[in-house]
């Protein structure tokens, strides 16, 4: 071992330690993850107000960890949750099998659910690991009404809105 | 023997022990802030103002774990080990004067337990080998091959350079033409030892570093290997009993470098104000501390085979010539 070596390693360390510390103060400080970040999911709602989850369990159906439950029901124009026949009656999450691969997302074809950006989940027992359908949904957007709404007939029957190719 | 002079050891003895144990306690802060530092980290900082308390968390946590005695150890010699082990840690500053002597109500007392001891410097090397039993022993009671490997490796290691160690403080014995720590401090008022003993104080350093097996010469605990080495099969009290007598191990050579080398609680003005002596003292610790820490920071653990190499192959040799040219110089120019 040559001693120069050993003297140039000390001056490396002893630069460092002058350096600013790359740590962030995590409770306090919280770096902002990537913009695809995989986190909690969402079920999102239309700028009116009404569910996208139209309770096709697709999502359940590609969920690999078979963490979604779903359970569907039937819409009204009197009691209306989301275009089309169904909406979710019951949406749970599992989160502790839940593995945030993202199939869910891929498979909704009305974009409804979106796993978005909070990773900050904890809970003490597994009966609270199972988020429902209120802790998923967002709330009602500005402008929209809370669902059920009651709609004029015939106005809402696609379930499937119209897409748009990405621009 | 009157009744004050043993209230006075007591007091001097109980100061000792509060030296090593709440500087064993903060020298494991003071590394985790400085390590993390070195590696661009902040550290701990959460317990308490600027995690002051974290080394108290850590001691309650182990106050609470298990302590586990594996069902094939030796349950006399494997609860003794760690208690032979800091043992010595405990009792090796006895000898080291803190500061000059004090005058209190008319009488003088001395900075120390026993520094005037005339084998001063043979009881600092006497009571430094006896930790390396300790640790044998732990490696062969735990009836674990990675602690006996570790035990085995240390007490190879401890044994290599301690010869290296015992011969690089000829030197200052030389040059003080004393073995007693007071006369050697005392000798370095005009002048450091570290200024004519400079290859003497690297030849202590290195093999005080791999006395107390630490960084780059931890090879008994080197966790790659050994998973832990001697002390895998401990946990809870025990564990902080051989984690304490390691860092107090440091502590103790480097007040003992400090001393012998960088002279001790010497300094400007310590005639005139004598309480600079401790803080001058206290500050010299700090410094030989600091670079340990920096060193554990820097160099990665040396292959076995190369740390008894480098033991018997250079370092002995360097420390023979060391004291060889060291006395015929005294005896050329007169001491």
């Amino acid at each position: 071992m040559n001693p120069l070596e050993i003297l140039r390693g000390l001056w490396t360390t002893l630069k460092s330690a002058f350096e600013p510390p790359v740590t962030y103060q995590y409770p306090e400080i919280k770096r902002p993850v990537r913009e695809r970040f995989k986190g909690r999911h969402e079920l999102k709602r239309y700028d009116n107000g009404l569910e996208k989850c139209i309770g096709c369990a697709l999502c359940a159906a590609a969920c690999p960890a078979d963490a979604i439950f779903v359970e569907a029901a039937e819409n009204t124009d009197e009691v209306r949750f989301s275009p089309g026949e169904r909406y979710a009656s019951t949406y749970e999450i599992n989160m502790l099998r839940c593995i945030y691969c993202g199939y869910c997302e891929d498979a909704c074809p009305t974009e409804a659910i979106v796993l978005e950006q909070n990773y900050e989940m904890s809970f003490t027992d597994r009966r609270s690991a199972i988020y429902p359908k209120e802790m998923l949904i967002v709330p009602v957007p500005e402008g929209g009404q809370p669902t059920p709404q009651k709609v004029p007939p015939g106005m809402f029957d696609k379930s499937i809105p119209i897409m748009e190719n990405p621009k | 023997m009157t009744l004050a002079l043993l209230i006075e050891w007591a007091i001097k003895s109980v100061v000792i022990f509060l030296i090593i144990v709440a500087g064993f306690a903060y020298l494991t802060y003071f590394e985790r802030r400085v390590l993390a530092r070195i590696q661009v980290r902040i550290g701990p900082n959460r317990a308490g103002p600027w995690g002051l308390l974290q080394p108290v968390a850590d001691g309650i946590k182990l106050i609470f774990n298990e302590e586990l005695i594996p069902a094939k150890a030796d349950r006399v010699l494997f609860i003794l080990a760690p208690v032979i082990t800091v043992l010595p840690a405990l009792i090796i500053l006895a000898v080291v004067p803190l500061g000059p002597n004090l005058t209190f109500f008319g009488k003088e007392y001395s900075l120390g337990l026993a520094s005037n001891v005339n084998v001063g410097v043979l009881y600092i090397l006497a009571v430094a080998s006896i930790a390396v039993y300790g640790i044998v022993i732990a490696g062969w009671a735990s009836a674990n091959k990675y602690a006996l490997m570790g035990g085995i490796r240390s007490s190879a290691q401890m044994v290599s350079y301690e010869l290296a160690l015992g011969l690089s403080v000829i030197g200052p014995i030389l040059l003080a033409n004393s073995m007693s720590i007071d006369a050697i401090v005392s000798d370095q008022r005009g002048l450091w030892y570290i200024v004519l003993q400079p290859v003497g104080f690297l030849i202590f350093f290195i093999a005080s570093i791999a006395e107390v097996n630490r960084s780059p010469f931890d090879m008994p605990e080197a966790e790659q290997e050994l998973t832990a080495g001697y002390h895998v099969e401990y946990s809870g009290m025990k564990f902080a009993l051989f984690f304490m007598a390691e860092y107090g191990k440091m502590i103790a050579v480097a007040f003992i470098g400090a001393t012998l080398f960088l002279g001790g609680y010497q300094g400007p003005f310590v005639e005139v104000v004598p309480w600079l002596g401790p803080i001058y003292l206290f500050i010299k610790v700090l410094f030989i501390l600091f670079l340990m820490v920096w060193l554990r920071a820097t160099l990665p653990r040396f292959r076995y085979d190369r740390l008894m190499a480098f033991g018997w192959k250079i370092l002995l040799p360097v420390a023979l010539i060391n004291v060889l040219v060291t006395a015929v110089l005294i005896v050329v120019f007169g001491g």
